[in-house]
């Protein structure tokens, strides 16, 4: 039993993670209709910053996720300016223009990684967080975990009062909803897209951040990352916050019990049979627009 | 919109096009074939086999991407049923290759057929990552499979150099001329489908839907047929890859990214077209081969710096494709 819980404890606070990770996808394409494929080299950069921050400062990763989530808000950004913008031009297939637009910048961005880090695997090995678990009766969390899904549910709680308090929020949703409307209440439809692309670059580099304090680091970290992203928003239904982060925790879950059935390695089937059984069920997944 | 014709159009200008589109074909063959007479070079006839592979490859995928509008990333698990069939009848039964290549695409046919049938009531994004996931569960499963010889993968034995068992140790010569048959064949069905039946009710599903079932295009049967001929056809690629390598593992034919790298090709050189894919992977796999060994040997990065670079000038600059250069306006594609 005690085992059992542990399992769903360990699931819940990946799934949290899971559900972090995806959000900011989700954002991006609800706004644009944009799947980015370098999501997942998103996630490996702002690890990577986390990394080398702490190896110029030794700053505690705990207190470098502000300036790493900061640093990816500008990344993001740069990223539409300099290639989104470019690639949504595009009269005839958009999509595919998009896919490998972003298919390149993923590529890039690995060899940069390896070009600046080497491809060897690196860990932060000094941290205030470091190997602490937290016990709840006989239940082992340990605490970098514990925080990544605490920060998660945090952001989440941000995220809801950004979409419906702020005037930014609303430009987002207005955005998403009519491109064209928007323009002529005086929105700069390129300004939004491109805050969009940051807040979503910074809400995976949160992300990063928090990840980099227990998982090991290296150029290729982000693709698996990224596929369950892809599941999680898929599943969630493309664009919604809320889908995202019930897809992420339901995600993280199946996962957790995948291990318990079959080998460790083949745990990720469990979440892309969860992922075909829903959509062949629910063509729009679960909370998508029928 | 596409105008859906039923059949084929026979007007005089039509087939004059038709007509020269099968010499250029033949041109090009033939200029191929006389290549090695004036490239010896080891690392050339090399790319030269490895361009030809990726033509024929991302040709069969244009048949259900570019020509019925279905894109797949997840041909890869085509291309390693392939690989991993002509491998294991080869090792494991001494069953030659030939044979191996036909039961792999057969295999792949089938297997397309089967998933096919759920997956194309699939729409949009939720279709394109429903091909990503299911290559990945292929993927995983090959890793940790006895049956596939798991992460350590399988070697082919060395043996003499024979047409029967497709092992060429002394040459490369045999390999190019393998692989432009293997061009040959593909960019042939695909001349042959661009004037069938299929090839009008491919296009028409892929423009327009809605209008292809009013005028009475079974839409599911022909992306059903489209996933089987470009499956199969797949499949033989990888493995006729297996039998050139001599040495297969699961990153090395069924990783996430050749699914992308089989697409690339045919989006950069113009999807849905006849040229397309000969044309992108013409351009793209000496550029990357080159940069790959001048740049990469160090294991610095740095090819995937400038391969990643290339990719995103080349998706922004040509959206259609480098054949939207070549292409007349003066007719319309679907007659």
């Amino acid at each position: 039993m005690q085992a059992f819980l542990q399992v769903l404890a360990s699931g819940l606070l990946m799934g949290l993670l899971y559900a972090l990770i995806a959000v900011g996808l989700s954002l991006i394409f609800g706004l644009m209709d944009v799947v980015n494929f370098a999501h997942g080299d998103f996630l490996m950069a702002a690890m990577y910053a986390t990394f080398g921050l702490w190896l110029l400062t030794s700053i505690d990763p705990l207190l470098l996720v502000p300036a790493v989530t900061a640093l990816m808000f500008v990344f993001g950004a740069t990223v539409y300016a300099g290639i989104v913008r470019f690639a949504m031009r595009a009269k005839g297939n958009t999509g595919m223009v998009q896919i490998f637009a972003t298919f390149g910048l993923a590529t890039l961005m690995q060899g940069a990684a390896q070009f600046f880090f080497t491809p060897d695997y690196r860990s932060i090995t000094e941290s205030w967080m470091g190997d602490k678990t937290f016990d709840i009766g006989g239940v082992f969390l340990p605490i970098p975990q514990l925080f990544a899904g605490f920060l998660s549910l945090v952001v989440f709680g941000g995220l809801y009062l950004l979409m419906s308090r702020t005037d930014f929020g609303k430009a987002l949703e207005a955005t998403r909803e009519d491109q064209g409307a928007v323009a002529l209440v005086g929105i700069d439809r390129n300004r939004v897209f491109a805050l969009g692309w940051g807040l979503g670059a910074a809400l995976v580099g949160i992300a990063g951040a928090a990840l980099a304090a227990f998982y090991y680091i290296h150029p290729q970290v982000g693709g698996p990352f990224a596929l369950t992203a892809y599941v999680v928003v898929a599943l969630g239904g493309f664009g919604s916050v809320f889908g995202a982060l019930v897809a992420g925790t339901i995600v993280g879950l199946v996962e957790a019990l995948t291990a318990l059935v079959l080998p460790p390695a083949l745990k990720s089937i469990g979440i892309y049979s969860l992922y075909l059984a829903i959509v062949f069920v629910r063509p729009r997944g679960l909370f998508g627009k029928l | 919109m596409a105008v859906v014709t039923p059949a084929p159009v026979t007007n005089a200008a039509h087939v004059t096009h038709r007509r020269r589109q099968l010499a250029a074909g033949g041109v090009v063959l033939v200029a191929v074939a006389l290549l090695p007479l004036f490239v010896t070079d080891i690392f050339l006839l090399n790319v030269l086999v490895l361009t030809l592979l990726y033509a024929a490859v991302s040709q069969s995928w244009n048949i259900l991407g570019g020509y019925c509008g279905q894109i797949s990333l997840g041909h890869a698990l085509y291309f390693g049923i392939g690989a991993y069939c002509a491998s294991l009848l080869y090792v494991n039964f001494e069953i030659t290759p030939w044979l191996g290549m036909l039961s792999g695409g057969a295999l792949s046919a089938l297997l397309a057929l089967a998933l096919g049938y759920p997956c194309f009531r699939l729409k949009g994004h939720y279709f394109v990552i429903a091909t990503i996931v299911i290559a990945e569960i292929g993927l995983l499963l090959a890793l940790n499979l006895e049956l596939t010889g798991a992460a350590l993968g399988i070697q082919w034995p060395i043996g003499d150099d024979s047409w029967l068992t497709l092992q060429f140790a002394r040459s490369k010569l045999p390999y190019v001329y393998l692989a432009l048959a293997l061009l040959a064949v593909t960019w042939l069905v695909t001349w042959v489908i661009e004037e069938s039946r299929w090839g009008y009710w491919w296009r028409a599903v892929k423009d327009n839907p809605e209008a292809a079932q009013s005028l009475g295009v079974d839409i599911f049967r022909s992306k059903m047929a489209a996933a089987a001929v470009s499956a199969f056809l797949t499949a033989i690629g990888g493995a006729f890859y297996a039998a050139f390598v001599a040495y297969i593992d699961p990153d090395s034919v069924m990783a996430f990214r050749f699914s992308l790298l089989f697409a690339l090709p045919a989006v950069l050189g113009g999807i849905g077209t006849l040229w397309g894919p000969a044309l992108g992977a013409a351009i793209l796999i000496p550029l990357t081969e080159v940069t790959r060994s001048y740049a990469g040997g160090s294991g610095s990065g740095l090819d995937l710096v400038l391969y990643g670079v290339l990719i995103i000038v080349v998706a922004l600059l040509r959206p259609d494709g480098i054949v939207s250069f070549l292409h007349r306006p003066t007719r319309n594609r679907a007659g």
